[in-house]
């Protein structure tokens, strides 16, 4: 139990169980994630032919800021009863807690996604004209890019004051090229005009990077020192 | 160290007071863009200088992370704050220039996406450094930095794959320029350089003063409760 992939197993089965128990994360998401689908269609009353160039912006604006409603908690969580203060002192790996964590993040986003995509292609009359496969690529890659970071971002924000409204003022930045890459693939698949290699091999990047510099510095970030 | 404050604070005055004759009389008069032409010579300087104070600013934050040493974070933060002062004055003097020439006020080119983005990113740096209090701000500053620092070429390259329209560098670009104008360029650039460090050296030893200060008044507070 004290290896690293042990560390990482019982959070992450810890955080499921717990969201299984109370769905608060995934209820608050989905429900924000359509209010956003909601509302951008009467300001927008897009035709099929316009939406699909901008149904990619659309899609992962409502992603973006679903997913920040469950960033925000997966800290937040743990300063209840001191569960973060009893990490810190713990002698486990800090980055098998940040993988767990990332990886219970990716799973509740891919939720999200799965379930709201649906939506999305009845309100706005998706059709993917290019090849749709590679949807599924783009969004693996985007997803992880935004919980990575997110969860990395959290960790910080949640020591700060304000510590909500932190999130998303160190998060977005820093995501840029991320964001513009999961957008620009995506309505390159829906239009079918160019090919999204390029922004996929981007995101890929992206991931292998900010992965690399979130298991680097997550310790000093847990550790506060 | 003292004395060298206002002899460098003389040179400055003395330098951008020349830059500024240099950029409005000397400077010869761009033939089709005329004289709007002229906030090139703030323009470019000013991009120049930040983008030295935000590599200032990530040596320094790498400093910290090794060593931990809070003159480095004190840099820093000079650093960060007097490079978003000048990436503004790039922001605001871009726009000026661009409607007569281009038309437009702003377009989503390279070079201007990437000092936004740069922005940005420096802007949330401070904004982290003002929410948070603790201790542990320093630290948690240094990482953004660092990560902010790897994001830049990951947007160069995303937005590189659009086609720019921002006029190619002066130098090393290709281009070719008066002579004349160079020179005016190149002082400008020393003027704002000058002012930069002038500035920057202010602020961290504002900075420094200020951690004393607070130090000082914790161990008083500290001594008043036990002597009570």
């Amino acid at each position: 139990m004290s290896s690293p992939q042990g560390v990482t197993r019982a959070t992450l089965v810890k955080d499921l169980r717990l969201e299984w128990r109370s769905k608060d994360a995934i209820n608050s998401m989905l429900f924000f994630a359509l209010l956003v689908v909601v509302i951008f269609s009467f300001s927008f009353d897009p035709t099929a032919e316009e939406s699909r160039r901008i149904a990619g912006g659309l899609v992962w604006v409502a992603f973006l800021f679903a997913a920040v409603v469950a960033l925000n908690q997966t800290w937040a969580r743990e300063l209840r009863n001191q569960v973060l203060d009893a990490y810190r002192v713990s002698p486990a790996p800090a980055n098998s807690l940040f993988v767990a964590k990332v990886l219970g993040n990716f799973i509740f986003v891919s939720v999200l996604e799965a379930l709201m995509t649906p939506l999305f292609v009845v309100f706005y009359n998706l059709r993917a004209i290019g090849p749709a496969y590679q949807l599924l690529f783009v969004a693996a890659l985007g997803t992880w890019a935004l919980v990575v970071n997110g969860t990395f971002f959290a960790a910080m924000s949640v020591r700060t004051r304000s510590r909500e409204l932190m999130l998303p003022l160190l998060l977005f930045p820093i995501t840029i090229p991320a964001l513009l890459a999961m957008v620009e693939a995506t309505s390159s698949i829906l239009t079918g005009e160019f090919s999204a290699r390029f922004w996929i091999v981007l995101l890929a990047v992206y991931d292998v990077v900010f992965t690399t510099g979130c298991l680097l510095f997550f310790e000093i970030i847990l550790h506060g020192e | 160290m003292k004395r060298a404050f206002p002899i460098l604070a003389i040179l400055t005055a003395g330098l951008l007071s020349y830059g500024l004759y240099g950029a409005l009389v000397q400077a010869p008069t761009e033939q089709t863009m005329g004289d709007v032409q002229r906030i090139f010579y703030y323009h470019v300087p000013s991009a120049w200088t930040a983008f030295c104070l935000f590599f200032v600013n990530l040596v320094a934050s790498i400093v910290y992370l090794v060593r931990r040493d809070p003159k480095a974070d004190a840099l820093a933060l000079a650093s960060a704050e007097v490079g978003v002062v000048f990436c503004t004055v790039v922001l605001v003097t871009g726009p000026i220039w661009a409607r007569p020439v281009w038309g437009i006020w702003w377009t989503w080119d390279l070079r201007l996406t990437l000092t936004l983005v740069l922005w940005l990113i420096y802007v949330s740096y401070l904004m982290l450094r003002r929410f948070s209090s603790s201790g542990q701000t320093p630290m948690m500053a240094a990482v953004l930095a660092v990560l902010g620092a790897l994001d830049v070429p990951l947007v160069y390259f995303s937005i590189w794959f659009f086609r720019t329209q921002h006029p190619q560098p002066v130098i090393g670009g290709g281009g070719s320029i008066d002579p004349r104008m160079l020179h005016v360029l190149l002082m400008n650039w020393l003027a704002f350089m000058c002012f930069a460090v002038l500035v920057c050296w202010s602020r961290y030893h504002l900075e420094i003063l200020r951690r004393q200060v607070e130090e000082t008044q914790a161990l008083e507070s500290l001594a008043s409760g036990s002597a009570r």
